[in-house]
């Protein structure tokens, strides 16, 4: 699946992702360039590409600076850190084939990986939830998210950064 | 322009339609409220995945079903997959019926999970037929024939 971006255009290095251009002396640019706002970066993991669907285009609806990249199963996103990449967040699907969302967190975890990794899963019973919490999620709800608990949840990033 | 306003009016009486008998819910709105010129088709291709995802299921439970004795683990994760498509694209009644088969599959009632399967397969084939008939007409309305939520 191919990486998605939001559709914000890139800011330039003086950007006003922490505010201090807006706040400056207004004599000019200074002699250090601060660095870009990072973008929070979305992996969505889930083998129902319509649910992928969904939630790509829910992250990029979401606004602000936020990009988002899939995996089809476990085995694909615990792959992904390990090839070197990093996430902000990881919507975790639970049943998936090769590696399922439990089996997949533990692994995160165990690799020392401290992305917010958020259940996403039809299973709505409480116990059920309580097992995926279990192997180390930061959160867990039904699937299809919606805008504001996505909004939430990247919310939450924002203040925890 | 007379007929194109007509055509509108059409498509959203139809829409309407579809929430008040109960065939779609809230999820429904919840994919076309993510529709918009960068994605102006979205909503009518994540419901041709969820036919393609439908087909593939449909086939599999048919399949389970056919096999003696009945794998009723198998068959509730098939109908837990195919509940989730369905309430993904706001599919209530396909839903429900959905919900139906599972129970039956809790309780080993291999009968309840055959003849509920006619009906998930009969609420399915309802709302695709309802749903082509919508997107076939809003596609005629032109942009604006995905009409706004009424209120």
């Amino acid at each position: 699946m191919s990486k998605q971006v939001a559709g914000a255009a890139s800011l330039p290095s003086r950007s006003v992702g922490s505010g201090k251009a807006e706040m400056g002396d207004g004599t000019g640019v200074s002699s250090t360039t601060a660095p870009a706002k990072k973008k929070l970066s979305v992996l969505i993991v889930d083998d129902d590409l319509m649910i992928r669907t969904i939630h790509t285009i829910l992250v990029s609806r979401v606004g602000g600076e936020v990009e988002s990249q899939v995996a089809e199963n476990g085995k694909v996103a615990v792959d992904l850190f390990r090839s070197g990449k990093s996430f902000d967040v990881v919507l975790m699907d639970w049943e998936m084939p090769v590696m399922n969302g439990i089996e997949a967190t533990k692994e995160l975890r165990n690799m020392g990986v401290s992305s917010m990794i958020v259940g996403v899963t039809s299973h709505s019973m409480d116990t059920e939830k309580d097992t995926f919490m279990a192997a180390g999620l930061d959160d867990c709800y039904e699937k299809p998210l919606s805008i504001k608990i996505l909004k939430d949840i990247l919310q939450k990033m924002k203040i925890d950064a | 322009m007379e007929r194109n306003n007509q055509l509108q009016r059409q498509v959203a009486l139809m829409r309407q339609s579809l929430f008040d008998q109960g065939y779609l819910d809230e999820q429904f709105v919840q994919l076309e409220e993510l529709q918009d010129d960068t994605n102006p088709n979205f909503v009518e291709e994540v419901v041709t995945l969820y036919y393609r995802d439908s087909a593939r299921l449909i086939a599999s439970i048919e399949q389970a079903l056919d096999k003696s004795p009945l794998d009723f683990n198998k068959l509730d994760s098939y109908m837990h997959q195919f509940k989730g498509s369905s309430s993904s694209i706001g599919g209530r009644k396909v839903k429900t019926e959905c919900s139906q088969f599972r129970e039956y599959c809790r309780t080993g009632n291999g009968e309840g999970c055959i003849r509920t399967f006619q009906q998930v397969k009969r609420e399915y084939s309802t709302l695709r037929k309802k749903l082509e008939a919508y997107f076939q007409l809003a596609r005629q309305a032109g942009p604006r024939g995905a009409a706004s939520r009424s209120t």
